[in-house]
């Protein structure tokens, strides 16, 4: 059994071999889990805001859907993944709490996913598997070897997608 | 001052909010002795400026299970606000309030699963202690703020928080929280977290002068 290592709010993190990334209670953010089959090389990146352009003040780049995921592949082909074989798994996205749509941050989970989405398919990054939206929390943990992407919820049965 | 930036407030500026979070917690702890009637003792409130990464850990873990009460702000300054308390506080005061009419035992007030009544209890907690806080910050800056009606949630502290963090991580990368440590005959963990809009943050400075 590998290290389970631990990715904070607007944080990524990459592994290889039996090792897993892991970040507890996703909420409106999204966790992106991306690896390469061969390899066994794999990361999980866990962002908060869709989009980096739209704000001024964006220099921390794992905070966001767009700059995130540019930075968790290089990582993981740094890791010696492939460009080419990576397959993405998200999670999370949920509206914790129902307001209108007055403010929008409110719906910045959707905004999340769908921004997640995006840029995924600009990247030519397959999605195999996705848990996302609804109004619960998500605990997942990511398994780059096997590609177990496993999800926790409150009262719920534990998911492995 | 269009630019404040969290990451960057200067020492004077968090004096003046540490001391706004300070006055408000006094008068919702005021407010919540009234309500339960008995005698709320209050900690010093302690004002952080937090990384994202550290705020789960502050309220006992990512995973833990919280209850979330959450407003919208409007009027004069714009945002939101939350308070957020452990699943045993919560279970506690909702005894309290309904005079032990549900009985809810020492033992189960950890997980305590809270029923439609029960989360009722809570929301009117909620407003009432953040009705107390935002009176406060109302009365000093003389500016007009509205709270919503409250928004209930019950999940891990993770999952909870980032809503705030989100709104946060708009203006930086830190979040302003306020914990605040009532005890009646037990100890409760309570914890404010404001969020006021870029814009309300002057507006707020202004008012006192310190701008």
């Amino acid at each position: 059994m590998g290290v389970i290592i631990k990715v904070g709010m607007a944080d990524l993190k990459t592994c290889k071999g039996e090792d897993g990334v892991t970040t507890l209670g996703l909420g409106s953010c999204v966790g992106i889990a991306i690896r390469d089959p061969m390899t066994g090389v794999g990361g999980l990146a866990h962002i908060m805001l869709p989009d980096s352009t739209e704000i001024r003040n964006n220099t921390n780049r794992p905070k966001f859907a767009d700059t995130g995921i540019e930075d968790l592949v290089s990582e993981i082909v740094r890791l010696g993944g492939s460009r080419n074989r990576l397959v993405a798994k998200i999670a999370g996205g949920a509206q914790m709490f129902a307001f209108g749509g007055k403010n929008d941050s409110i719906c910045v989970g959707e905004r999340n996913v769908l921004a997640t989405k995006k840029k995924l398919n600009a990247m030519k990054i397959p999605i195999l598997a996705e848990d996302t939206g609804k109004t619960y929390g998500r605990t997942v943990v990511f398994f780059p070897k096997t590609g177990d992407f496993h999800i926790r919820s409150v009262g719920k049965p534990e998911k492995i997608l | 001052m269009k630019d404040l930036n969290m990451d960057q407030l200067s020492n004077q500026y968090f004096d003046v909010l540490k001391e706004l979070g300070n006055i408000g917690a006094g008068n919702a702890t005021t407010a919540l002795a009234q309500l339960i009637n008995c005698k709320v003792d209050m900690s010093v409130p302690q004002v952080k400026l937090l990384d994202f990464q550290e705020l789960g850990d502050v309220v006992g873990g990512d995973e833990q299970i919280m209850v979330g009460i959450y407003f919208q702000v409007s009027g004069d300054i714009e945002g939101s606000m939350m308070f957020i308390l452990s699943q045993y506080a919560a279970a506690h005061l909702v005894n309290k309030l309904m005079c032990g009419m549900l009985g809810i035992e020492e033992e189960v007030k950890d997980e305590y699963e809270f029923g439609e009544m029960e989360c009722s209890a809570i929301k009117e907690v909620g407003n009432i202690i953040t009705g107390a806080y935002l009176n406060a910050l109302s009365g000093l800056t003389n500016l007009k703020i509205v709270p919503s009606i409250p928004q209930l949630g019950i999940d891990m502290a993770g999952a909870l928080l980032s809503v705030p963090a989100v709104e946060f991580g708009i203006l930086g990368d830190k979040i302003l929280f306020i914990e605040t440590q009532f005890s009646d005959d037990v100890e409760l963990d309570g914890y404010f977290i404001m969020i006021p809009e870029m814009e309300s943050y002057a507006k707020i400075l202004e008012s006192l002068g310190v701008m």
